[in-house]
């Protein structure tokens, strides 16, 4: 500890003295490889309007969170096993053998738990200030996707640790595909590689979950990114920042990113990792949110554990697929509610943004798609019978009320008049 | 609280400025070693290896002379060897061709720095790896079997190193060194435990 860091001291008092007598090598590099303007182009010129608040630190901290992920998951695979036989041994080995294995366990099965809390509350952001609406529509597209594919990333990985509850949320996930008329049957036997999950399907999750879903992720952020800054930023006044800019061309109502938005997002980042490893020491389960005592078990093909349940951040989508009492609707309408918001940008036909310009009908469309979103996510945690079950038929409703109901609410609402700059507060 | 601009907010306090770069770029270091502290010592062997690699002991009971037996140890290969009064002789013979004749170089325990490089000379304790670049040597032990002055010991295939029979290298070989001695006793007349030198 203490040589690690006298060396890591010494090794930032050797670059910052040796730095100032290599400036031209930077330049030289840029002028070949221009990753440096690049940078700098991204981090620091960027320019970002003056009134973001705390809720765009979101992105950057998916960022951070997808990092996370990154490392402790390098770090994973180094001991984890892909095979029926020794994944749930080898994910005992990590977390009892390996030095701090227990550690990057943890990091990782409550880093997919909090990037998907930030994710959420990213997508909320966007829907309360309107960041969908032209010409960000693309960029909200993406954003969908990339909603998609974690939920992807998230279920692969889920079921790797080959526990009770790996083992029947895939078999559950997968006999969704059997709802496919004609081929249904013959697909899930060509999904699993198998008559039945097995370590074969196992294995391709592990495929998918370490290399395929994972480069398809970083990759859509980095296009993300790419449509972020050449439509440029939102705002929670939802106003054009681009219509009016000095003889610069820069735009009258934006700052630098750096420092402005750095120096503002690095104590939230410290503020977000410190509540991470609160949860990481002191309750990396989560009172079974993160991890449930089910998944402490052995995968047994013979023995369904009594109470199935998905993750919660996967609940809501579980909860539609329980309350339509058909089994092919149900499954479609569980990929429609994330499908559907792919339409949103033309949906919405109101000339406003941002929800702090809009009328009560626009504001109770959001409130009732979040709150039944909510609702189902709870719903989707507990048995679906009784007044569950009715819940969860009602809150699916309500949640699929919000496509149909948008367009009308959005065109006969009565918004306010938006400022041509952004306000002086 | 009014409000600071550039004009009314007076000189740069650069002391204040370098205390607070110093501050973060400290804090920084020690965040970075906090990081790196589990995710390196993740790499280093876990309990399960460390617990596999402990001594061994092995049975030399049986062993006839000129034996070669050939055991593992922490994954690597380790020889027994129990050789003749006429091998030890020819120890001294070749002694003027050797590198490294009195065993200077630390490749063996204290108790192993002697002319057989063996606590007893009668058993030959060696880490079957060529110093050179990790192959394992053959055991030769018939005199002019390798070459025509060859009186018994080790040749290393892949770069053609020559060793005697104590594991000291011959001069101008590619092989740096005399072959490793590893840590090991006898527990009683028959027992030889490896990778622990006793007490």
């Amino acid at each position: 500890m203490f040589i690690s860091l006298l060396i890591t001291g010494f090794a930032i008092f050797v670059v910052l003295n040796v730095l100032p007598y290599f400036k031209g090598v930077g330049a030289w590099i840029d002028r070949r490889l221009p990753i440096f303007s690049f940078l700098l182009d991204h981090l620091s010129y960027y320019p970002a309007p003056k009134n973001l608040n705390i809720w765009y630190a979101f992105g950057a901290l998916a960022m951070v969170a997808c990092a996370i992920q990154f490392i402790s998951g390098i770090w994973l695979v180094m001991y984890y096993t892909p095979t029926a036989e020794q994944a749930f041994s080898s994910v005992q080995l990590i977390m009892r053998e390996v030095p701090y294995g227990w550690l990057v366990r943890y990091v990782h099965s409550t880093g997919v738990s909090l990037w998907f809390v930030v994710v959420y509350f990213h997508i909320f952001r966007g829907l309360m200030y309107g960041s969908y609406k032209t010409p960000r529509e693309l960029l909200w597209m993406s954003g969908v996707v990339l909603l998609f594919l974690l939920m992807a990333e998230a279920y692969t990985g889920y079921v790797l640790p080959w526990g009770q509850m790996s083992f029947w949320a895939s078999k559950v996930i997968i006999s969704l595909f059997s709802s496919i008329p004609v081929v249904g049957n013959d697909i899930v036997v060509w999904l699993q590689g198998d008559y039945e999950v097995s370590g074969v399907t196992l294995h391709r999750f592990f495929a998918f979950h370490v290399v395929g879903f994972s480069f398809l992720i970083l990759a859509m952020i980095f296009l993300h990114i790419i449509m972020l800054h050449s439509v440029g930023s939102n705002n929670p006044d939802g106003v054009d920042i681009m219509k009016h800019k000095d003889r610069n061309g820069w735009p009258l109502d934006a700052v630098p990113y750096y420092p402005y938005f750095v120096m503002k997002y690095i104590p939230i980042i410290l503020l977000y990792l410190f509540v991470f490893f609160v949860i990481v020491f002191y309750a990396p389960t989560f009172f079974g949110l993160f991890l449930e005592a089910e998944n402490f078990e052995r995968a047994n093909p013979l023995v369904t554990p009594l109470h199935i349940k998905p993750s919660w951040y996967l609940s809501p989508y579980y909860a539609i697929l329980r309350s339509i009492p058909d089994k092919s609707l149900g499954a479609l309408m569980m990929l429609m509610s994330i499908v559907l918001w792919l339409f949103l940008p033309w949906l919405d036909l109101s000339p406003v943004r941002s929800m702090r310009y809009r009328g009560w009908m626009s504001r109770t469309a959001l409130i009732t798609v979040v709150g039944s979103f909510v609702l189902l996510g709870y719903l989707g945690l507990q048995p679906a019978v009784g007044w569950y079950l009715v819940m969860s038929r009602v809150a699916t409703l309500l949640y699929f009320s919000f496509f149909l109901l948008i367009p009308i609410l959005s065109y006969y609402d009565q918004d306010y008049v938006v400022p041509d700059r952004i306000p002086e507060r | 609280m009014s409000v600071k601009t550039p004009e009314n907010m007076g000189p740069v306090d650069e002391l204040k400025r370098s205390l607070l770069k110093k501050t973060s770029v400290f804090l920084g270091a020690l965040g970075l070693a906090g990081i790196g502290v589990p995710l390196l010592s993740y790499l280093s062997p876990n309990r399960s290896t460390r617990e596999a690699g402990k001594p061994i002991s092995v049975d030399v009971s049986g062993m006839k002379i000129g034996e070669q037996k050939t055991v593992l140890w922490r994954s690597k290969p380790v020889w027994i060897i129990r050789r003749s009064e006429a091998m030890l002789a020819s120890l001294g013979l070749v002694d003027g061709k050797l590198k490294d004749p009195d065993s200077d170089v630390a490749q063996q325990p204290v108790y192993a720095r002697n002319e057989a490089r063996s606590i007893r000379p009668d058993f030959l304790v060696l880490l079957g790896i060529c110093t050179h670049l990790g192959c394992s040597p053959t055991y030769r032990p018939d005199p002019k079997s390798v070459d025509d002055t060859w009186a018994g010991g080790f040749y290393c295939s892949c770069h053609g190193s020559k060793f005697d029979l104590a594991g000291r290298v011959f001069k101008n070989m590619p092989a740096p060194s005399n072959l490793e001695v590893p840590p090991y006793h006898f527990s009683d007349e028959n027992t030889l435990v490896i990778g622990d030198g006793g007490a």
